[in-house]
């Protein structure tokens, strides 16, 4: 009776990335705005909820300006949720140097190993004038892959669904903003749900997987054992597990 | 019209030059014109496998880095006389090999040759590149093994996008050749399944080659088998994948374990 230990809720810490989006300003600054103004008014919706992380280090001269930056970005309300490149200890006093200083990012794009083959659509080729992401192609919210995803090969597509007309096999990848189907057998890995979360699923007709991950949860093969080995199935995600069941 | 054909396949002795020899050698008796080149630079074996080694005096690198001409490098067979080869270096490594040197030899070789037979190095690396590169038809040879057949898989994808064909649009032709198959061991089911290969891969089969003593005599003796023991059943399996190349339409036979005349005879028990 005396002392009962009080029962506490059980703490779940996950972890997940999550892709943010990395502006670099420049010194002069004021045409370096302008030309983000012009940038957003193209596209209005590119930075809408999407965490920014400011690298300072190009303008990083030892001046007061770097507060100011920062609340020139936020007054075009990007969230920022990070910095790179600087101290910030350089930021006492401007009110934002509680802002966590990143290292472990990494750039999408330095993926692009010689032999990968990464498919980005949603960061672009940057453009190298207005030192910007440019803006994504408006429709594109499907990858339709109309082969066999080889070993070695890493579709990334962050923008929607990737569908495979073909097999995918063993090390490939297919990392998906939305849902993956696969028409043909999964041998490689699939990892669905970068953007949409937990409402993304994966199909395939041949369930031969090495991994498979919806919204950070992931299973690798022998957590689902020989069950559904080989069989056509679908993969969501329910209550924090992974549910395979059979298709049709 | 010449062609280009890499023998590739990314793991390391799955059977690439022996497969290189005796296609080169099968194709040059039907007739063809044919050139071997061995793209092993600081490895070189096909010189060995063709019984060429005490004839070479200039090299793949030599001619690439313009110190000999490639007149001088190649070096004609002795018993089929439409046959050469071209040594690769085995004292350099494959740095020494530069795209536009090998681009400038692929055409030279095209003018005088119907098949220039590229010999890939093991690996995913320069060497391998530098044999793809400018390939027409490609010949992944591949073992019934899975290591064997995910590092296929990883070369297939390279091909489709690494070669010149790949870049500028045009198609690469692609074949498998299954080598090292052992009849007694796939009726064992201890290796994969032709199917199973023909799947993961799926790329058209060009032809079957079973497991035998004889490939390794005739590489020893400095023969490819095909001519060594023209009888012998990896020689016939050679010599009709060579005529697929050619465009006729031979079918292909999954190789069965040859049982011995008494098991001939009473292997079967008679139905009640």
């Amino acid at each position: 009776m005396l002392n009962e230990p009080l029962k506490l809720p059980k703490i779940v810490i996950r972890g997940r990335s999550f892709m943010a989006l990395v502006v670099v300003p420049e010194a002069p600054l004021q045409p370096w705005l302008a030309a983000l103004d012009a940038q957003m008014a193209r596209s209005p919706s590119f930075f809408a909820d999407r965490p920014v992380i400011a690298n300072l280090s190009a303008i990083d001269d030892g001046g007061a300006e770097l507060g100011a930056v920062l609340d020139a970005l936020a007054f075009r309300e990007l969230r920022i949720v990070g910095l790179e490149g600087i101290d910030p200890a350089a930021l006492s006093g401007t009110g934002w140097e509680r802002l966590p200083k990143l290292s472990q990012g990494r750039d999408l794009r330095s993926q692009i190993a010689d032999d990968r083959e990464v498919i980005v659509p949603a960061v672009a080729e940057p453009d190298p004038a207005a030192g910007m992401i440019a803006a994504p192609q408006p429709g594109r919210a499907s990858l339709l892959i109309d082969r066999t995803v080889r070993s070695g090969q890493s579709i990334v597509f962050d923008e929607g669904d990737i569908t495979v007309i073909g097999s995918v096999s063993s090390g490939a990848e297919l990392i998906a903003g939305g849902s993956i189907h696969v028409y043909g057998s999964l041998r490689g890995r699939a990892i669905a749900g970068l953007r949409t979360g937990s409402t993304a699923r994966i199909f395939c007709q041949k369930l031969l997987a090495e991994l498979i991950s919806i919204d950070g949860i992931y299973d690798l093969a022998e957590h689902w054992g020989d069950k559904r080995h080989g069989c056509a199935v679908q993969i969501r995600l329910e209550r924090d597990h992974l549910k395979i069941s059979p298709l049709g | 019209m010449s062609k280009v054909l890499v023998v590739t396949s990314g793991k390391g002795g799955v059977g690439k030059t022996t497969s290189s020899a005796s296609l080169g050698a099968a194709l040059a008796k039907a007739g063809q014109n044919v050139v071997v080149v061995d793209f092993d630079v600081g490895l070189r074996n096909l010189d060995l496998v063709m019984g060429a080694e005490r004839r070479v005096v200039f090299d793949l690198v030599n001619v690439v880095q313009g110190d000999a001409k490639l007149a001088q490098a190649l070096i004609r067979d002795k018993r089929i006389e439409t046959l050469s080869i071209l040594p690769a270096s085995q004292t350099r490594d494959k740095d020494a090999l530069t795209e536009e040197g090998v681009e400038r030899i692929i055409g030279e070789l095209r003018e005088k040759f119907d098949w220039i037979i590229c010999d890939s190095p093991a690996g995913i690396e320069k060497g391998a590149m530098m044999a793809m590169r400018f390939a027409d038809v490609a010949v992944v040879v591949t073992n019934p093994e899975i290591s064997s057949v995910r590092d296929s898989d990883r070369i297939i994808g390279m091909l489709d996008s690494k070669t010149r064909h790949a870049e500028t649009g045009g198609k690469l032709e692609k074949h498998l050749l299954l080598t090292r198959y052992d009849p007694a061991r796939a009726a064992r089911g201890e290796m994969l399944k032709v199917e199973d290969v023909l799947e993961i891969l799926a790329i058209p089969l060009l032809g079957i080659v079973p497991e035998s003593t004889e490939v390794l005599t005739a590489s020893n003796l400095g023969c490819p088998v095909t001519l060594n023991n023209p009888e012998s059943a990896p020689a016939r399996a050679y010599v009709e994948a060579a005529r697929r190349l050619l465009g006729e339409k031979v079918e292909v036979t999954t190789p069965v374990e040859r049982r011995g005349l008494m098991s001939r005879l009473f292997g079967k028990k008679a139905l009640a």
